[in-house]
C-alpha cells in the first residue's frame, strides 16, 4: 500500500496533538497521584507503565490512521464478533477486580474487553446505520437495538460494569438520533420509557450489587455514611475544591499521595489534576477536551461518506460522555459509577482503545478529501 | 450543530460546579483538606510538684493513657479483635464507633481511657494489627499520702462543662485533667504549665509522614505548702474513726500546718477517672467526706469560747483577776435555772481557777457585767464570724449573735439568759474549725491576725491586723490556758505533753438542749468535743483547734489528738532542722512544763473533763 502524499498534508495535527497533550498530562497527574508522601519512598511504576502504553497507544494510532477507515466498515461484523466472544470470555474467564469481573488475563498484563468492545460496537452501529435508509422507524429502531445493542449490554451489566453498560445505550441512542428519528419512533421511546421506569429502576435495583446500591445511596446522599462509599465523593470533593483557583501546585498536592482519595491515578485522577492545578488548570483541561470534541463533530459534518460521518459522531459523544460521567462523579453530580477519564486515567486497554478511537477521528478527517476509488 | 451546543453547556455545567467548589467553597474545602493532612498532638505538661513544707513531695505525676481510633482506618480495624485487646464489651465498643462516627469524620474515637501502663505494653505489642489505634498519653496525679490531706492538696478531674467554656481553660484541651479541688484547684494555672504540641502530617491511616514544627510544654511551677506532712498524717490517725476537724496554724505567720476533716477520701480515684458508681458511694456516704468539716461546718463553741469570754470581761474592766465569783453548781435567773457542768459546784473562785476548771457560772457572772454586745465585739475582732478569705471552699461563716442581729433577724429583744448561753459558747453562736485556730493564734502571738496561708511564706510576713487587745490580758489568759493542761484540776489535763509545755482549753457543745449524761445519748445526740490549743507556752509555735463531732467531752475526746498533733510537729522540726542547724529551743520543753507534775491526782475530773 501506497503512503499518499496528501494523507500527511491533510494529517489532523490538532486532534494528535490534543489528544498526546492530554495523555502526557494525565501520567504527570498519575506520577504526582501515586508518589511517596514520605521523602525518599518507594515510587510505584504506574507512571512508566502508562508511558509505554502511550507509546505503543500512539504506534496504534498512526497504523490506524494510514489505513483507510473503509476496512473498518468491511470488517466491522467480524470485529463485532470478536469483542463479543471477548465479552463471553470475560464473564467465565475474567480477573475480579474492585467487586466487578472486567479483566482478562493475557500473559503478562491484563485487559479490559469491555474498553476494546465500544470501539467494535460504534463501528458496527455505524455501518449498520448508514446502509439504512432514510430517518429511523420504528422497526429499525427495534431491530438495531436487538440486534446489536442487547446482548452486550446485558453481558457487560453482567460483569457488572454499570457505567459501560449505560455508555453503550448513549452512544446507540446518540447516533440513532443523529441519523435522525422518525415521529414514530420518538413517540415510542417516550413511551417506553415512561413504562418502564419503574419497571426497569425496579429490576435493576433488586439486580444491582451491594456496592452499587450503596454508590447510589451515597451520591443522593454523601454525608450519610461519610466513612463508607460517601468518602469517595467527599474526599474527591475536599481535593478538588482545596486546589482554589491556582492549586497547590504540581507534586504539592497531598489527597492522592497520602492515600484520603481512592483510586486516586484511575477513576479519580481529575481530582488529583484539580487539587494541584486549581480551577484555571481544570479550566484549561476542560477546554482541551471541549476542542477534542467539538473537532471530532467539525469531522463528521465534513466527513465524505455517511460511515465516517458516523463514526466520527459516535467516538465524539463516546468521548463525551466517559468525560461528562467521569468528571460528574469526582464533582459528586454524578453516582460513582466506575468509568475512566479518557487519555488521562491510569490503565493501558483504555489508552490503547482511546488513540484508536482518535485515530479512527483522524482518519475520517483526514481522508475527507479523498474520492471511491 | 445542536449537538455541538448540547455538548458546550454539559461542559458550562461542570465548569459551573467547578467554580463553586473551588472558588465559591474554596477555603472550606482547603480547611478539610488540611485536616485530613495536619495532626496536631498535645503534648501534655508535667504538672507543678506539691511539696510540704519541708520539702517532702506530696504528688506524682503519672502518665493517664487513652486509646483511641483514627475513624478513616475503620475500615481497616477488626472490631471483635479490638474489643478483646482493650477488653471492653464488642456491643459498646461498635456502638460508641458508630456514634462518633456520625458526629466527626476526622476527629479520633476515644475508646478507652485511665490504661495501666501494662496494658499499654500489651497492646503496643499487637499495634501493628490496627493501623490508626494511637495512644495519647495525658498527665494525672498519684497522691502519695492517699486519704491523707486530700481536702488540702485536693484533686485532679476532667472539666465540666461550665469550666470548659471559661477562658482561663481556654488553651486547655477539653479531654485534659485540671485541678478540681483544694490546692491543686486554687493554684492550677501556675501548677498546670503550658502543653506543647507537635504539628504532624498524616496519610490517610493515621502514620506520621512528616514533623512540620514542634513546641516543647512549659513545666509547671512546684508549690511548697504550708503544711507538714508528719502533723497532718498523726493528726489524722489519732481521729481513727471519728469525724470531724483539725486546723493547725502557725501563730507567727498564718502558714497552715494542718488541715483535717474527717472522714477524708481517696483523691486518686479522682485522678484516675472516677467510676459514677464510686462517685455515687462517695455522694451518698453518710458520713460526708467531700464536706470539707474545717470550713464548711459551723458548731457551737462550747467553753473554748471562754477564752474570748475572759478576754472581752477582763479588757472592759468587767472583772480584773481578783474578781471572784461562788459556784453551787448554777445560778438562778427569773424561773430559769442555769446549771454549771459541774453540778456538785466549783466553790470560790478567780478568774484563772474559773478558767482551768471551766467553771460555767463564772462566766454566767462575766458575761452579765459584760453584756452580750461587748463580747459579740471581742469575738468578731478575734476572727469569730468572718470567713477565712481561704477560697478553698464556700464556707460557713459562723455566728456571733448580739442585740442588733437578735432584733433584725428575729424581731426580737436580746434576753440576759441568752447571753449566759453565749459567754460559755453556747446558744446562738457557731464557729467553724478554722475560726477556733486563727483565735487561738492570736491569742498565742500576742494579739497579731495575719492571713491564712496554705503555701510555705518566704519571709515573715506583716499581720495584717492587731487586735485591740492589751499584752496583759492576753498573758494573763495564757498563763490559765497552761494551767488548763498542766494544772492540778485542769480539764485539759489529757493533752499534756512531756515534750513540749502545751496550752489549751477544752470545749462541750451540747447538740441538744438536754444536760445529760453522754451514756444515755445516741450517737448524734452526743455532744461535739472540742479542744484549742498552742505550744510551747513559752514561745508559741503552733496554734491548732480539734472538733471531734459527737465526740462527747472535749477533754477526753479533742485534748489527746492535740497532744499527737503538737508532738508530731515539734518532732517533725526536729527532723528537718537536724541536718542544717543544732536544735532550735522550741524542741526544749519548757521550764514551767517541768514544775507540774502528779498527774495522778487527777481525781474525778477524768470522766467529766470540760
Amino acid at each position: 500500500m501506497r503512503i499518499d502524499r496528501r494523507l500527511i498534508k491533510n494529517f489532523d495535527w490538532i486532534s494528535f496533538s490534543l489528544v498526546t497533550l492530554l495523555s502526557v498530562m494525565g501520567i504527570m497527574t498519575i506520577y504526582s497521584a501515586t508518589r511517596s508522601p514520605l521523602p525518599g519512598g518507594e515510587m510505584p511504576s504506574y507512571y512508566i507503565k502508562q508511558l509505554y502504553w502511550l507509546l505503543l497507544s500512539v504506534a496504534a494510532m498512526i497504523a490506524i490512521v494510514s489505513f483507510d477507515y473503509i476496512w473498518l466498515k468491511r470488517f466491522s461484523y467480524v470485529l463485532y464478533g470478536v469483542g463479543i466472544f471477548l465479552l463471553l470470555l470475560v464473564l467465565f474467564h475474567g480477573r475480579t477486580g474492585m467487586g466487578a469481573q472486567r479483566w482478562l488475563n493475557i500473559g503478562i498484563f491484563s485487559f479490559q474487553p469491555s474498553e476494546v468492545f465500544k470501539l467494535f460496537y460504534v463501528i458496527t452501529i455505524s455501518r449498520y446505520l448508514s446502509e439504512t435508509q432514510g430517518k429511523v422507524g420504528l422497526i429499525s429502531l427495534l431491530k438495531t437495538f436487538f440486534l446489536l445493542a442487547f446482548v452486550p449490554v446485558v453481558m457487560v451489566i453482567k460483569q457488572p460494569d454499570l457505567g459501560t453498560a449505560v455508555i453503550l445505550l448513549l452512544v446507540l441512542l446518540s447516533l440513532i438520533s443523529t441519523k435522525g428519528f422518525q415521529k414514530k419512533a420518538i413517540a415510542l421511546i417516550i413511551l417506553i420509557s415512561l413504562v418502564s421506569v419503574p419497571f426497569i429502576g425496579n429490576i435493576m435495583w433488586e439486580g444491582l450489587k451491594d456496592y452499587q446500591k450503596n454508590r447510589l445511596v451515597a451520591f443522593l446522599e454523601p454525608e450519610v455514611d461519610p466513612a463508607g462509599i460517601g468518602y469517595h465523593i467527599n474526599q474527591s470533593k475536599v481535593a478538588i475544591g482545596s486546589g482554589n483557583f491556582i492549586g497547590k501546585g504540581y507534586l504539592k498536592g497531598t489527597q492522592g499521595p497520602f492515600r484520603f482519595l481512592p483510586e486516586k491515578h484511575t477513576d479519580f485522577i481529575f481530582a488529583v489534576f484539580a487539587e494541584e492545578w486549581g480551577f484555571a488548570g481544570s479550566a484549561v483541561l476542560l477546554l482541551l477536551y471541549l476542542s477534542l470534541i467539538l473537532r471530532g463533530l467539525d469531522t463528521a459534518r465534513k466527513a465524505k461518506d455517511e460511515f465516517g460521518s458516523l463514526l466520527a459522531t459516535g467516538i465524539s459523544f463516546m468521548f463525551t460522555i466517559y468525560f461528562f460521567i467521569n468528571i460528574g462523579m469526582t464533582l459528586g453530580i454524578m453516582p460513582v459509577v466506575g468509568v475512566p477519564l479518557p487519555f488521562m486515567s491510569y490503565g493501558g486497554t483504555s489508552l490503547l482503545a482511546n488513540f484508536v478511537a482518535a485515530g479512527i477521528l483522524i482518519s475520517v478527517r483526514t481522508r475527507r478529501f479523498e474520492l471511491f476509488y | 450543530m445542536l449537538a455541538g451546543y448540547l455538548i458546550v453547556a454539559l461542559f458550562f455545567i461542570l465548569a459551573i460546579r467547578l467554580w463553586q467548589l473551588q472558588i465559591l467553597q474554596g477555603s472550606e474545602y482547603r480547611k478539610l483538606s488540611e485536616e485530613n493532612r495536619l495532626r496536631i498532638i498535645r503534648i501534655a505538661a508535667p504538672r507543678g510538684i506539691i511539696y510540704d513544707r519541708n520539702s517532702i513531695a506530696l504528688v506524682k505525676n503519672t502518665p493517664y493513657y487513652t486509646v483511641s481510633l483514627n475513624p478513616q482506618a475503620l475500615g481497616r480495624v477488626d472490631i471483635p479483635y479490638l474489643a478483646e485487646l482493650l477488653k471492653i464489651d464488642r456491643d459498646y465498643l461498635t456502638e460508641k464507633i458508630n456514634e462518633q462516627q456520625k458526629r466527626s469524620l476526622y476527629e479520633p474515637i476515644r475508646l478507652r481511657e485511665g490504661l495501666s501502663a501494662k496494658e499499654i505494653a500489651l497492646i503496643e505489642a499487637r499495634r501493628s494489627d490496627f493501623p490508626g489505634l494511637a495512644i495519647e498519653v495525658d498527665v494525672s496525679r498519684d497522691y502519695l499520702f492517699g486519704s491523707v490531706g486530700a481536702h488540702l492538696i485536693g484533686y485532679l478531674g476532667k472539666p465540666n462543662e461550665f469550666q470548659s467554656r471559661n477562658p482561663d481553660f481556654r488553651d486547655v484541651p477539653s479531654d485534659a485533667f485540671i485541678g478540681q479541688w483544694g490546692i491543686e484547684r486554687l493554684f492550677d494555672r501556675q501548677l498546670r504549665g503550658t502543653p506543647g504540641e507537635r504539628i504532624i502530617e498524616v496519610d490517610a491511616l493515621g502514620r506520621e509522614l512528616r514533623l512540620l514544627r514542634e513546641k516543647s510544654a512549659v513545666r509547671g511551677e512546684d508549690m511548697r505548702l504550708a503544711m507538714d506532712i508528719h502533723l497532718q498524717k498523726e493528726a489524722e490517725e489519732s481521729f481513727g474513726e471519728k469525724t470531724g476537724a483539725l486546723v493547725a496554724m502557725k501563730p507567727d505567720s498564718g502558714e497552715i500546718l494542718a488541715f483535717v476533716s474527717k472522714p477524708s477520701f481517696d483523691p486518686n480515684l479522682f485522678a484516675r477517672g472516677i467510676k459514677y458508681r464510686q462517685w455515687e458511694e462517695l455522694n451518698q456516704n453518710r458520713k460526708l467526706p467531700l464536706l470539707n468539716r474545717a470550713l464548711q461546718s459551723q458548731y457551737p463553741p462550747g467553753s473554748t469560747f471562754k477564752i474570748v469570754t475572759a478576754i472581752a470581761a477582763m479588757e472592759e474592766g468587767a472583772i480584773d483577776t481578783d474578781t471572784k465569783a461562788t459556784c453551787n453548781g448554777g445560778i438562778a435567773y427569773g424561773r430559769w435555772h442555769f446549771g454549771c457542768w459541774r453540778k456538785t459546784g466549783h466553790g470560790t473562785l478567780s478568774l484563772h481557777r474559773a478558767l482551768v476548771e471551766s467553771c460555767d457560772v463564772y462566766f454566767y457572772e462575766a458575761g452579765k457585767k459584760l453584756g452580750i454586745d461587748k463580747l459579740a465585739s471581742y469575738a468578731k475582732e478575734l476572727g469569730l464570724g468572718r470567713e477565712s478569705g481561704l477560697e478553698m471552699v464556700r464556707e460557713r461563716r459562723g455566728l456571733i449573735p448580739d442585740t442588733k442581729w437578735k432584733q433584725e433577724k428575729r424581731k426580737q429583744p436580746w434576753y440576759l439568759g441568752e447571753t449566759f448561753n453565749a459567754a460559755i459558747g453556747q446558744g446562738y453562736v457557731a464557729v467553724t474549725p478554722f475560726q477556733m485556730a486563727q483565735m487561738m493564734s492570736t491569742v498565742a502571738n500576742g494579739g497579731y491576725i495575719y492571713r491564712p496561708s496554705l503555701l510555705m511564706l518566704g519571709s515573715k510576713p506583716e499581720p495584717i491586723e492587731k487586735v485591740n487587745i492589751k499584752q496583759e490580758t492576753l498573758d494573763i489568759v495564757k498563763k490559765a490556758l497552761f494551767g488548763v493542761v498542766n494544772e492540778n484540776g485542769g480539764t485539759g489535763w489529757s493533752a499534756k505533753s512531756s515534750m513540749v509545755s502545751i496550752c489549751g482549753k477544752t470545749g462541750t457543745a451540747q447538740v441538744v438542749g438536754l444536760r445529760k449524761e453522754s451514756k444515755y445519748l445516741t450517737e448524734m445526740q452526743r455532744d461535739h468535743a472540742w479542744f484549742v490549743a498552742f505550744a510551747p507556752y513559752e514561745a508559741p509555735e503552733v496554734a491548732l483547734s480539734v472538733m471531734v463531732e459527737h465526740g462527747g467531752h472535749g477533754g477526753a475526746a479533742a485534748a489527746p489528738i492535740a497532744k499527737r498533733a503538737i508532738e508530731a510537729y515539734m518532732k517533725s522540726g526536729i527532723q528537718a532542722a537536724g541536718a542544717s542547724q543544732s536544735m532550735s529551743p522550741r524542741t526544749v520543753p519548757g521550764s514551767i512544763g517541768q514544775n507540774v507534775q502528779s498527774a495522778e491526782d487527777r481525781n474525778e475530773n477524768r470522766q467529766t473533763s470540760h
